[in-house]
């Protein structure tokens, strides 16, 4: 990770614990997937002993995006679907600051589509987590552009008519894709993991959270969640390393993380349960690097704006 | 034989052509000569829809436009006087538009007329009956035959030898002009910039063995030094002289050159000019920068400023300074893109669903808009609101010399300050006497809080309840009330008190107010009031607006016509500030406004403010 540019953070003598972290009582609905997210996410930032003022959570609108009052660091609950131009906005700039971005789908694949594609392709250093629960569930029971095919909504009763949006081929179809990884919140060893290879990655980390709904759409995850032989691991030294998990699930797929046509075919098939890393390439370009400001002495852009002035004096 | 020369306090002439073949570039050098020589000169681009249209068609007229005068001019005045046209279709155009003089000089490339194609000679003689309507005077010039002698491409070198005609026309320095052609050229090869300068001498040379005429109108030398612009040019460099370290935008026309300008020099004092994935992004970097501390505006158009409603609304509801710039441009929809209105200025007072208290300033002039994005900038960091700047495509090509500013040290000052935050401070922890609260920036320790664009309390924690609802949207109010209070009322031009006083605001100053001088020179009493301010509106306006029997606003929006057979008092729809003013006054305020895509001609003005007051002097006598 960066160290700061602009000050020496005092991290070296504090010591944080998770009471650090810890905001607001989580009001998601009991057996939501956001809370095994927010766990997770606690302990990442203890693990890595991120300063909670240097840590900044970026959110939309919907269930997930309330992730940020949760916690205990600095938080911006922004508008449905543009998190990730703030975000963009605030690292351009603050390259000191950690930031995370948390969606939920229809945040980042319908609403804000545009800046999720961009995101990418600006790949600033950043971890955006898409909480994947398949549907609108703040707003009671909507369709997502991630729900499956005929998955019955108050919006679409008859039954989802389009076959889902897939995250993970759109992510790694764009380009300057940097990090591209899926997790599920009911396997927390690997939902840490994921998060903190995220958080290591330079670039733009997008990961997204397989997440259950135990409102609207439990039903989608049960098998995967009740039978571990429904879900399969992509194993490599370079990817998600979990050995915790080797016994409990038996399908593995050895995957090098930085064969880029390997992941997009193991991408596409969304009903494979694929967790793990698909694709991770550190040596891309940076936005926030490539256009890095300087700083320049006030006196000395009067200067050169006086210089400038004389261009069109008469 | 000696030309006559006829010496006048201004004068407007303009250059068209095809695009392409260069107008534009010889009218710009042509009013940097006479601004460098001390007159006053307001231009305005003559810009066709498309980068290059069909040519010799109506639609494809492209040039400058320049009002000369020996004193400052502040506006580009009525009809053209004089026209050089390089050829009879994009002419036909111009006076189709009722942009010539009755009695305008024509100079124009006369190739045409025995042009081989007989297509063209037709239209050429078709052209030439409809002008021969109006008693313009009409003068062939042999351009291309002319250029033939220098240049193996006269179509390219056209603009060139017309400039020199009009230096020698207008009685200009040719060393001055001579200096900026090779300027132009610079990046050039010597070939390129020896054969444009040969052009240039060649149409002076031509134009003192041909034209019976020389014209001059005087130039005085201000006392102070000057620089010249337009008002996009200002505006970025404004923002560089308000310590701006961001310009996120995504391109649209009449703005999108703030930008360019930025673009090319923002690097060099530290700032970036970020072109977002698109207008709602722009405003969404935007505000995530200054959250996090820095200086950033947005700029854009109608149609953009429309999508940056919703983060607009954010930015007033979690008090995160924001500067948007909006070069209005016709509307609604895509409208007229590259043409002037002031239509947007109730969509910028209330655009957002929901209150969103905000402060929305208008610059009159071209030196306004460098000194806007400091006001706007100082404004929204004060009062912790989104700032809008409304300017229009009329400033944003216009050209106007003004004092050169006196830049302020102050002005550059970074706003971050990551001292820790202070002990027991919560975020929105609203002064009630100011509506203000303390900034916290990220990385401060001790301030972490989430902001939030639900409603929230003094803890910025979400809150449903009534009383937070109602208290939290009293006091992001009170910060505009008390801003309201700090300002002085505006001051009249011209008696106090009257018959009637016109009130505009932006780019129409000048117009309004020359079209008053004129008005009280036929013995009218008409003065005009220009508010800088639309929110809050400036104080003092019920008082003023008390001492004059009418009160008209002149705008460049749409209004229904009072005497239109479907309109009466009831159904009828104002302008803009005549709405505003009407709703904040309870004064009968009425309006005279046009969309003619075009900045509104000082004449036209004077008109209604004589309809204006005749109806009233009508009154009076019933």
């Amino acid at each position: 990770m960066t160290g700061s540019l602009l000050f020496t953070t005092m991290e070296e003598d504090r010591e944080f614990d998770l009471e650090d972290y810890t905001g607001a009582v989580a009001r998601w609905c009991p057996g939501c997937g956001d809370h095994a997210v927010l766990t997770a996410v606690q302990r990442l930032l203890e693990s890595e002993q991120l300063a909670p003022e240097q840590t900044m959570f970026v959110s939309g609108i919907g269930c997930a995006s309330r992730f940020p009052h949760y916690l205990h660091t600095y938080g911006f609950h922004g508008i449905h679907g543009r998190a990730l131009p703030v975000a963009t906005g605030i690292k351009l700039h603050r390259p000191d600051l950690r930031v995370f971005v948390v969606m939920g789908d229809g945040d980042c694949c319908s609403i804000g589509a545009a800046h999720w594609i961009h995101a990418i392709r600006y790949n600033v250093d950043m971890v955006a987590l898409m909480l994947d629960n398949q549907v609108y569930g703040l707003t009671k029971n909507q369709t997502s552009p991630t729900s499956p095919k005929g998955y019955p909504s108050n919006t679409q009763p008859q039954g989802a008519y389009l076959p889902p949006l897939n995250p993970l081929s759109v992510t790694l179809g764009v380009t300057n894709a940097s990090f591209v990884a899926q997790t599920a919140d009911w396997v927390p060893a690997h939902l840490f993991a994921t998060l903190q290879a995220a958080y290591r990655h330079r670039g733009f980390s997008f990961v997204r959270v397989l997440q259950r709904c135990p409102q609207y759409t439990v039903e989608i995850f049960q098998q995967a969640v009740r039978d571990p032989s429904k879900v399969e691991l992509l194993v490599h030294p370079n990817g998600i390393v979990v050995p915790e998990l080797d016994q409990l699930y038996q399908r593995k797929t050895p995957h090098d993380p930085s064969d880029l046509d390997t992941a997009r075919r193991l991408a596409d098939d969304e009903g494979a349960f694929r967790l793990g890393l698909f694709y991770r390439n550190p040596t891309l370009p940076r936005y926030e690097e490539t256009r890095r400001p300087t700083t320049i002495a006030a006196d000395q852009r009067v200067a050169l704006l006086n210089a400038e002035l004389d261009r069109y004096a008469l | 034989m000696e030309p006559t020369t006829i010496t006048l306090p201004e004068h407007t002439l303009e250059v068209v052509s095809d695009a392409g073949e260069g107008a534009q570039k010889c009218g710009q050098i042509f009013g940097t000569v006479c601004a460098r020589m001390g007159n006053g000169i307001w231009t305005v681009e003559i810009i066709p829809a498309e980068i290059q249209p069909p040519p010799r068609t109506l639609g494809s007229a492209s040039g400058n436009r320049i009002r000369v005068g020996t004193q400052p001019v502040t506006n580009w005045g009525d009809a053209t006087n004089l026209v050089v046209a390089f050829n009879e279709q994009v002419l036909l155009a111009r006076h189709r538009l009722d942009a010539l003089a009755p009695d305008a000089v024509i100079l124009i490339e006369n190739m045409w007329a025995s042009h081989p194609d007989e297509t063209v000679r037709q239209a050429w003689e078709t052209a030439m009956a409809e002008l021969g309507t109006r008693s313009y005077r009409v003068i062939g010039v042999p351009m291309e035959e002319q250029c033939l002698s220098v240049t193996d491409e006269p179509r390219l070198g056209k603009n060139m030898f017309v400039l020199g005609m009009l230096i020698h026309l207008y009685s200009r320095d040719l060393d001055l002009a001579r200096q900026l052609v090779v300027h132009q050229f610079r990046k050039k090869s010597q070939e390129v910039r020896d054969t444009n300068v040969a052009l240039l001498e060649l149409g002076h040379r031509w134009a003192g063995e041909n034209l019976a005429f020389r014209l001059e109108v005087p130039a005085s030398k201000p006392e102070r030094a000057m620089v010249v612009m337009n008002g996009n040019q200002a505006l970025a460099l404004g923002a560089v002289a308000a310590g701006m370290e961001l310009c996120a935008m995504y391109p649209i026309t009449p703005a999108t050159s703030v930008s360019h300008y930025l673009g090319a020099i923002f690097e060099k004092f530290g700032g970036v000019v970020h072109q977002a994935e698109d207008e709602i992004a722009a405003c969404g970097v935007a505000i995530g920068a200054s959250y996090a501390g820095k200086v950033a505006f947005t700029v854009t158009s109608g149609p953009g400023l429309a999508l940056k409603t919703e983060f607009i609304g954010l930015a007033g509801m979690t008090e995160i300074p924001l500067v948007v710039m909006d070069v209005q441009r016709g509307g609604p929809s895509t409208g007229l893109p590259t043409k002037v209105e002031q239509s947007d200025l109730l969509a910028a007072v209330f655009g957002q669903p929901g209150d969103t208290p905000k402060i929305v300033l208008a610059p009159a002039t071209i030196e306004e808009c460098f000194h806007s994005p400091t006001t706007a900038r100082r404004l929204a960091e004060a009062f912790r609101c989104p700032v809008i700047i409304l300017s229009d495509a009329n400033l944003a090509t216009g050209q106007q010399p003004f004092p050169r500013p006196t830049l302020d040290v102050r002005w550059q000052a970074p706003p971050i300050d990551l001292g820790p935050a202070p002990e027991g401070v919560r975020p929105y922890e609203w002064d009630p006497a100011s509506g203000l609260s303390h900034r916290f920036l990220p990385g401060q320790p001790g301030g972490m809080h989430t902001v939030t664009g639900l409603s929230h309390d003094e803890a910025s924690k979400v809150a449903h309840t009534p009383d937070v609802h109602q208290r939290g949207s009293a006091m992001r109010s009170r910060k505009l009330a008390v801003f309201q209070q700090m300002l002085a009322p505006p001051s009249v031009y011209g008696p106090p008190s009257g018959d009637l006083l016109i009130v505009g605001w932006g780019s129409t100053k000048g117009a309004i107010e020359e079209a008053v001088d004129r008005a009280r020179r036929e013995g009218l009493a008409a003065s005009s009031l220009h508010l800088r301010f639309l929110s809050p509106l400036e104080p003092g306006l019920s008082e003023i607006f008390g001492r004059f029997g009418k009160v008209i606003t002149v705008e460049i929006n749409y209004s229904d016509e009072p005497d239109d057979p479907f309109i009466t008092e009831e159904n009828r729809r104002r302008g803009q500030l005549c709405w505003l003013l009407r709703a904040q006054t309870l004064v009968d305020v009425d309006c005279w406004t046009r969309v003619p895509g075009e900045p509104l001609r000082p004449g036209r003005i004077l008109q209604a403010i004589r309809a204006s007051v005749g109806q009233r002097n009508g009154e009076k006598t019933r």
